[in-house]
């Protein structure tokens, strides 16, 4: 097996790519019968310091309906300078400047380690990037203070030739235009009044070719070949300006009486933002980032209303179909979000408040377009401001982690077509032979957009084997798929990704063992929990469960090895055997949870989960937790309640969460301060390694995780208690007593009863 | 001129009447006043030439060869007479105060008025007795004059020189000073005036006609109330008969004239003396006395000297028929007034007292009942039932300014506080505590003297009383004492039971480019930041209360936030018209003080921004909403200054579209060009007033803006419109500059509800002015300032006893520009009567004209203007038979018998109907008379007075050829035959005549 997960971190590395299955059943029948489907996760921009970008255009296929990029795997005669596409068999003619090619003198893309290549395209214009801060202003004063600060840093943090602009929002919506001298001006308009794109730029004068004020003095060389917008201006102009305007900005000055929430027309304030930049700079990288410190209270997209009496809706009131504004606010924000997605743009929303601030309603603004999503409990946290830092962080070459605008479409072999895909995207419906007719999470297409997108970004595409088992595949014959990906690069150049992989196909019938054994179980947790997620959005929490329960069941039906009616007998291939306590964590998890959850954390744990990579999905499934004592170097340990001993320090890194637990005698150790007496010193290490190690994650992690130090008995600790396996309750008494860790007061079944049930169901023949 | 404008009616008056034969007589008292009128018919045109001597009431010119050159000269100082009128306060065309009515159409030169004066006065007084009569004629002499010949307006401007004259001789002295002064430059003048008396000859051609009449006049022994110094006998007894003053002779004035001229310069001041002496005698004969006109048509014909100034006139005279003296002269009438009862205080003590003439200088003592300056009536003393009211169709009314400015003599009404209980009112009709109330039952009771209720007196309140029944504190309250005071209103007076905030100043500019292209948002931002240090503010408050706020818009609205704290104002832009909200609270409206940097810096900055402006279209309602929410924002009242450029045609509510359409004068439709063209301004003005907005209008048009809509919101939130046409700031700046900076700077109500009681037996039925009513009782002013005026009819619901007269109580509730509630009472007690002759008697015609005008202003928009028109008339023609059949003595149906009060009605009623709203000349535009119609709507008496009878004041320069300045000027000759068709003064006195003559038959 050894071979395979090489094989797997091999290909992840080159290709950002990881398969379910990497030897595919060659019919459809057969693929129907493995139960996990032929699927991937595809990290588009994976971020390859070893892979240059090309400074050419890719070589395509000449078939209208094909156009497939030119790649390793294609056939290419030499002498005659034609090369055949692995995809659609067409000979294709290498344009001229290749006409040198020879089989000593080979352009990169036909080279086996270029399976993934980027080319730079050179023509067009390039835009530069745009910012759009839409910031509420009905904060608490030491919120908005740190908000403005965070705000004028990141001023420092942009590239200098990005456009900037800023919306401010409470009861009315401003905005502002920036570049005026001696008096600030401010565009306003009523938070309540829900306006069209035309509307909005009617008013904002930005549908007339010359404006009337400002504007005319000098004539204006064309500094860019868009209206020249009052509102977005280059940084490296309007520096200071907007570092003063954004230091004189006030709270919201309308009165909010007692008992009732501020009015704040985030609704209308994203609206507006939609279509400023809609009118002017359409399919152009840009980035609305929206600052809310509350529910939408008014006006379209409203959320709650204003009377602090009536709580923001819950759970229970959306089942009980009792949340009156959700399905309206929804409504408002998809729309927004779907011209959004349609203009290249991409909404981030940055949310902090104790309550909840309307994610639920909101979350499609971020996933349809690639957006961050940052939930936290007050700007004034380490957790925003260096999660907000984080977004312009730059990679190894000193380009920002972002992209714009990115088309993603995928190219098969026609043993293969297109299921669907899930992920930060839209689809953009684009029809082809290629695409199946049973849809997956976002299916119907070979392309979908993402409009914004950063290194880490994966999309889990599903596939369909459309191949008849009465068509046998020659032995040796391999499927293809290309992923081509057009996207904006931070530093505004247009770039196209490709990135061409194959894999062997199996007779399922003969060779199940080979396929057996290249299942990759992490990416199917994966790519399986998605799907669940998925359909957990638009179904019942239960009959999700039910559905992957149905799913293991069968998975174990049909590759475990038992006797029928035996339990005990029940086995499983090491590349399976993990793949059940993922999906036991998975049930647990706060994704298909809502319990002790609200509407606007499930929405930003799923936003999370639909677009991490795997690595980071796997963690946000199931957990890691590390334990740290004298009794040797610190170690992974079992995500257990057995895991939990006095002696040892626990982190647990639950990607949202980093905890820090101490053991009973430890914590009672360290209130004893013997880590101050330097005959203790090697206690003093002790506890500072998990510490360090958890800087590391925190250091590394986007969104900042909740960094959580606790202790035996503390009530943080719910955190912890909360994950870990239930292996000691208090209905098996029995473990009290004994030195093997803490019962966990709780109904829910440990990992052992539910592999208990699940042994008993996979060999049970009434299935 | 036989018109014998003679009050004869009046017996105390009723002498004048004789003027007319006086003219010849003219030295009769001449009370030419009175007399003037009836002969005139004829005269029209024809009889006026000869008349020219007529001016020589304004010192006519009569004589303008001779004598007339000095004075014209001298008027020309004066200047302008024409629009300068104002300035002077008094006169009219003329000469100050005189006279004047020398606008004979030349009058123009004569600018100076004072010159005049000398001059006439001069003349007059000698004349003086005799003249009055005479005098009128001259008038219509003058004005026909004019109207003959264009050319003619120049001479007879010198002509008039002399009518000044005779101002001097009234008040005016002042002006005499310069005049003096004049002379000297104004030879040349002088010699322009002849020139034209030249021109007067052609008038005189008219004299047929006025022959025609001239015989009348013989017969009319003009009631000439000229007697006024009869008084006492008034009858027409022997005066009368002298006075005959309805004749018209003119030929004797004419002659007069020449020598008056002479006259004059040296004489006038001997003469005046002497006629004054005469006048005050008058005086007590009321109006009579006061003529001193009379004496100067007199003069004219003795006068030649009157005409002396006119030199030309005065030739022609001689041949005329029609006696100009004969007509009473409005120069004349107020001349006397001045002269009579400028000197004494007016006390207010005695019920039913008629008041001097809005254009006479007096203090007035408050003892009791309300001040002129507040209250003024069409008559002191009202028929005792609602059928004699019904035969006289003399209209009771009041013309009320609650807030009035008072002279810095006269202390303002007094703040009474009555403490937590609030005013103390009558428990029934809830009429306030006011001098009138009896006190009964030792002072534990009080009788309402509306309605009769009787009310304990709260224990707070006792006081005993003295052995006449009179509270002993009675000196010591105002509201017991005194017919005007205030009272400080409780929460229960207030909106929301909540005291109101310090009102704010709202400064909304239009920023399109024709407003950048003028000058005008440079000019008035550069003017704002001096004129913000003199907001109102109250008593001693060392600074305003009023907060102030700025917003600029063309086809979207900017506001301004200038809160003290920021470095620099910051610009909220609204694009959002159709939905017009306010985008923010705090730091719109400041405090002048403490923001004044930003303030400086915005003002500084609002010409710079918009100078490259290329935005034409302005949205208009979305503005005064915008103010109108700001105000409500902020919890307060306050006034919006709307400076604004264009017809609004940007996509807002409120649009308009271009209806002018000159085709629809003289038809049916006529009223529509009156009526707004849509009904969002009277929703919209509906809200304002509810939130105690208040909404100035400037109006800076190019072309047509449509007035009539615009001016919705103003007129009914109590605000004034202002309009300067194809503004240039060279030209325009000075007087938009003046009106702004007394706009501003004027004390003003907010949030007003006026009421006006009445005692059982008469009852307010009909309002007038700028104001909304809601209900047919309370008056609704979002703002109201000591300009604006409430003209208010009463009619009989029941019979008035004679003993007990009849009571007015207007109660005030209004927010000061401090801020502070109060209520302002004023209290004025009229006598009642059965005897029609006492009504007339006691009736003042500048308020009649004031009522009947706003009545006619707001008829042209419902009826044709000819219906006006003809209303006007005919119930002009009903009152004036109506006193010809009771009060007058018999006399020969040829003559017109005029009372002495109202012997101005003829004349002052000609110039109602002949102004734009009425009778449209051709460069009168639409918007014009839109303008003119609202602004008539809320004018106090004194206003009115001067609006349709404008002073002429002689001035040298000002008109030389038949340029566009001329033709301006013509218009104001309100004596002459006008352009556009209206009668000229003689003519419509005939036709007056006549109509009353039918009446009577």
């Amino acid at each position: 097996m050894a071979t395979y997960l090489e094989f797997i971190q091999q290909n992840e590395e080159r290709d950002g790519v990881r398969f379910s299955w990497n030897v595919w059943p060659s019919s459809r029948l057969e693929a129907t019968r493995m139960v996990v489907p032929l699927a991937c996760l595809l990290t588009p921009l994976k971020e390859r310091p070893d892979l240059p970008p090309v400074q050419y255009e890719p070589v395509l296929c000449s078939r209208p309906t094909c156009k497939a990029v030119l790649n390793p795997l294609c056939q290419v005669d030499y002498r005659a300078k034609l090369w055949a596409c692995n995809f659609c068999f067409q000979r294709n003619q290498f344009p001229p400047a290749y006409a040198g090619i020879s089989e000593v003198n080979q352009p990169a893309e036909l080279m086996p380690q270029f399976s993934t290549i980027e080319y730079v395209i050179q023509r067009g214009p390039q835009s530069p990037l745009i910012f759009l801060y839409v910031v509420d202003t009905c904060l608490e004063e030491d919120d908005l203070q740190a908000l403005k600060e965070s705000l004028q840093m990141s001023l420092s943090l942009l590239p200098p030739d990005a456009l900037v602009g800023l919306i401010t929002f409470g009861r009315m919506v401003q905005v502002h235009e920036l570049s005026c001298e001696g008096i600030s001006k401010s565009y306003v308009f009523r938070g309540t009044k829900d306006l069209t794109a035309k509307q909005i730029q009617d008013m904002l004068g930005l549908s007339k070719p010359a404006m009337p004020m400002q504007q005319a003095r000098p004539p204006q060389p064309q500094e860019h070949p868009f209206v020249s917008s009052r509102f977005l201006q280059p940084i490296q102009k309007i520096d200071m300006n907007l570092t003063d305007l954004l230091g004189e900005l006030q709270r919201d000055p309308w009165p909010v009486t007692q008992g009732k929430r501020p009015l704040r027309s985030t609704g209308v304030a994203l609206s507006i933002a939609v279509g400023l930049l809609e009118g002017t700079f359409p399919n152009t990288g840009a980035r609305i980032m929206l600052f809310t410190g509350g529910p939408p209270t008014q006006g379209p997209g409203m959320v709650v209303g204003d009377e602090l009496k009536i709580p923001i809706r819950s759970w229970h009131d959306i089942e009980k179909d009792n949340a009156r504004f959700m399905k309206k606010a929804t409504k408002h924000y998809e729309m927004l979000a779907n011209r959004t997605a349609a203009n290249g743009h991409c909404i981030d929303i940055y949310a902090c408040a104790l309550d909840q601030t309307g994610l639920l309603e909101m979350k499609c603004c971020t996933n349809l377009t690639g957006g961050h999503m940052v939930m936290g409990d007050s700007f004034n946290t380490s957790l925003f401001k260096q999660t907000f830092q984080r977004i312009f962080s730059k990679d190894f070459n000193g380009d920002f982690r972002m992209a714009f605008g990115a088309t993603l479409e995928v190219k098969t072999s026609r043993e293969l077509k297109i299921a669907g895909a899930i992920g930060p995207c839209v689809s953009l419906n684009v029809k082809g032979p290629c695409v199946s007719e049973n849809e997956l999470g976002v299916g119907g297409t070979s392309q979908w957009k993402i409009c914004g997108l950063d290194p880490t970004s994966t999309l889990g595409i599903y596939f369909e084997v459309v191949n008849q088992h009465n068509a046998p595949i020659p032995q040796g014959g391999r499927g293809a798929i290309q992923f081509v990906t057009q996207y904006q690069h931070s530093s505004t150049q247009k770039r196209i990704r490709v990135t061409t992989i194959a894999r062997n196909w199996a007779d399922a019938q003969s060779q199940l063992r080979h396929i057996e054994a290249a299942f990759d179980q992490e990416a199917a947790a994966v790519l399986m929990a998605r799907l669940g997620v998925f359909r957990a959005e638009s179904e019942e929490g239960p009959d999700v469960l039910r559905w992957l329960d149905r799913q293991l069941i069968r998975l174990c039906q049909k590759f475990g090895q038992y006797n029928k009616e035996d339990p005990t007998s029940f086995r499983l291939s090491d590349s399976f055997s993990l793949y059940p306590q993922f999906m036991f964590h998975l049930r647990r998890s706060p994704f298909l949870q809502v319990f002790n959850n609200s509407p606007d954390e499930s929405s930003y744990y799923r936003h999370h989960f639909a677009r991490q990579d795997l690595t980071q999905s796997l963690i946000m499934i199931q957990p890691i937790l590390y334990s740290y004592s004298f009794h040797g170097p610190p170690e992974p340990v079992l995500l257990d309640s057995s895991s939990i001993l006095a002696d040892r320090i626990l982190l647990m890194d639950t990607f949202f969460q980093i905890v820090i637990y101490l053991g009973e005698t430890i914590a009672q150790w360290q209130k004893a301060r013997y880590q101050d007496m330097p005959e203790y010193e090697n206690f003093k290490h002790l506890l500072q390694a998990p510490l360090d190690d958890a800087q590391e994650i925190l250091q590394a992690r986007f969104p900042m995780p909740r960094y959580i130090n606790t202790e035996h008995g503390g009530s943080q600790a719910r955190f912890l208690l909360s994950k870990v396996n239930p292996s000691q309750t208090h209905n098996n008494l029995y473990a009290w007593g004994q030195e093997t860790g803490a019962p966990i007061l709780t109904d829910d079944v440990s990992l052992q009863v539910f592999m208990d049930h699940l042994k008993k169901l996979a060999v049970s023949s009434a299935c | 001129m036989n018109v014998n404008q003679s009050a004869p009616p009046v017996p105390p008056f009723g002498q004048p009447q004789p003027i007319y034969p006086g003219y010849h007589q003219s030295s009769y008292g001449g009370q030419p006043g009175t007399t003037a009128p009836p002969t005139p018919y004829g005269t029209y045109n024809g009889p006026v030439p000869g008349y020219q001597q007529t001016l020589p009431q304004g010192v006519s010119r009569a004589p303008p060869s001779s004598g007339a050159p000095p004075v014209s000269t001298a008027q020309s100082p004066c200047g302008q007479a024409a629009y300068g009128q104002f300035g002077q306060g008094d006169v009219q065309n003329g000469p100050s105060s005189t006279v004047q009515m020398q606008r004979l159409p030349g009058s123009q030169p004569f600018g100076s008025p004072l010159a005049p004066v000398v001059s006439q006065p001069a003349v007059l007084q000698p004349y003086g007795p005799p003249p009055t009569s005479a005098q009128v004629t001259a008038q219509l002499a003058g004005m026909q004059i004019s109207g003959a010949m264009a050319p003619a307006p120049p001479p007879s401007g010198l002509g008039y020189g002399p009518p000044t004259s005779l101002a001097s001789a009234s008040g005016s002295f002042p002006n005499s000073g310069p005049y003096g002064a004049y002379p000297q430059g104004q030879a040349p003048s002088l010699s322009q005036a002849q020139s034209h008396p030249g021109v007067q000859p052609p008038q005189r051609s008219a004299p047929p006609l006025a022959s025609s009449f001239t015989p009348p006049a013989s017969g009319g022994p003009r009631m000439p109330s000229m007697t006024g110094p009869l008084l006492p006998g008034q009858g027409f007894g022997g005066p009368p008969v002298s006075q005959p003053n309805h004749v018209s002779s003119p030929p004797p004035q004419a002659l007069p004239p020449g020598p008056q001229m002479t006259g004059p310069p040296g004489p006038p001041p001997p003469m005046h003396s002497s006629q004054q002496p005469g006048y005050q005698l008058q005086q007590n004969g009321s109006f009579g006395p006061t003529r001193g006109p009379q004496p100067n048509f007199g003069s004219p014909y003795p006068g030649a000297p009157t005409f002396g100034s006119q030199p030309g006139p005065p030739q022609p005279l001689p041949p005329k028929r029609l006696d100009p003296d004969a007509i009473p002269s409005p120069i004349q009438v107020i001349e006397d007034d001045r002269n009579n009862r400028g000197s004494e205080p007016f006390v207010t003590g005695v019920r039913g007292q008629v008041p001097p003439l809005v254009t006479t200088n007096f203090l007035v003592k408050d003892q009791g009942n309300a001040s002129p300056r507040y209250i003024r009536c069409t008559s002191y003393n009202i028929p005792c039932t609602s059928d004699m009211a019904k035969q006289a169709q003399v209209p009771l009314a009041a013309v009320i300014k609650p807030l009035a400015r008072l002279p810095p003599e006269e202390a303002s009404p007094y703040v009474v506080d009555h403490g937590e209980s609030g005013p103390l009112r009558c428990n029934r009709c809830k009429a306030y505590m006011c001098p009138f109330m009896q006190f009964i039952e030792g002072g534990r009771r009080f009788q309402c003297c509306f309605c009769s209720c009787i009310n304990d007196v709260p224990p707070q309140y006792f006081q005993h009383l003295d052995h006449t029944g009179k509270r002993v504190d009675a000196y010591d309250r105002p509201e017991l004492s005194l017919g005007s005071y205030e009272f400080l209103a409780t929460v229960d007076y207030c909106k929301n039971n909540k005291f109101p905030s310090p009102p704010a100043f709202i400064f909304m500019i239009d920023v399109s480019y024709n407003a950048i292209r003028t000058g005008l948002v440079r000019l008035l931002c550069e003017e704002l930041k001096s004129l913000l240090d003199y907001l109102p503010r109250e008593g001693g408050a060392e600074e305003s209360a009023i907060r102030v706020g700025f917003v600029t818009y063309n086809k979207v609205l900017h506001f301004y936030n200038v809160k003290s704290s920021l470095a620099q104002p910051q610009m909220m832009v609204v694009s959002d018209v159709a939905d017009m909200f306010v985008p923010l609270l705090d730091g719109f409206l400041v405090n002048v003080n403490e923001s004044r940097a930003v303030i400086t810096s915005l003002l500084d900055q609002i010409p710079e921004m918009f100078a490259d402006t290329r935005e034409t279209e302005t949205v208009f309602a979305p503005v005064i909403q915008a103010g109108m929410e700001a105000l409500k924002a902020a919890e307060c009242a306050g006034k919006l200054f709307l400076f604004h450029t264009s017809l609004p045609i940007a996509e807002a509510p409120g649009k308009l579209k271009n209806r002018d359409d000159r085709k629809l004068i003289n038809t049916d439709k006529e009223k529509t060009l009156f009526q707004p063209q849509t009904g969002a301004y009277q929703t919209l003005a509906k809200e304002c007033v509810a939130q105690g907005c208040c909404v100035d209008l400037f109006l800076f048009p190019n072309q047509y803006v449509d007035v009539a809509t615009l001016s919705v919101v103003p007129q009914l939130t109590g605000g004034s419109v202002y309009k300067y046409a194809c503004f240039q700031v060279e030209n325009d700046q000075e007087r938009f500059l003046s009106d702004l900076r007394r706009d501003v700077q004027k004390v003003v109500g907010f949030d007003a509800v006026m009421r006006v009681r009445t005692s059982t037996g008469i009852r307010a039925v009909d309002f007038f002015g700028a104001f909304y009513m809601s209900n047919t009782t309370d008056v609704e002013l979002a703002g109201l300032d000591g300009d604006k005026t409430v003209t208010v009819e009463f009619k009989h619901d029941d019979r008035l006893n004679e003993e007990s007269g009849a009571l007015l109580q207007c109660a005030l509730l209004y927010t000061s520009c401090a801020g502070q509630r109060r209520l302002r009472i004023h209290n004025l007690a009229l006598n009642c009567c059965t005897l029609l002759a006492d009504l007339y008697r006691n009736c003042e015609t500048d308020t009649l004209i004031n009522y009947m005008a706003k009545f006619a202003y707001r008829g042209v928009l419902n009826s044709p203007v000819k219906t006006v028109r003809d209303t006007l008339i005919t119930q002009c023609a009903q009152i004036l038979a109506c006193y010809r059949k009771n009060c007058a003595s018999p006399s020969s149906a040829g003559q017109l018998i005029l009372p002495e009060c109202m012997k101005l009605l003829p004349v002052y009623l000609n110039c109602v109907l002949k102004s734009d709203v009425l009778q449209p000349g051709a460069e009168v535009t639409t918007d014009d008379r839109a303008y003119v119609r609202q602004l008539v709507t809320s004018m106090d008496v004194a206003e009115t007075n001067v609006f349709f009878y404008p002073r002429l004041l002689p001035l040298l320069i000002v008109v030389k050829q038949e340029d566009k300045l001329e033709m301006l000027f013509k218009h104001f000759l309100v004596e002459d035959k006008s352009l556009s068709g209206g009668a000229s003064y003689v003519d419509f006195l005939c036709h007056m005549h006549k109509e009353i003559r039918q009446l009577l038959s």
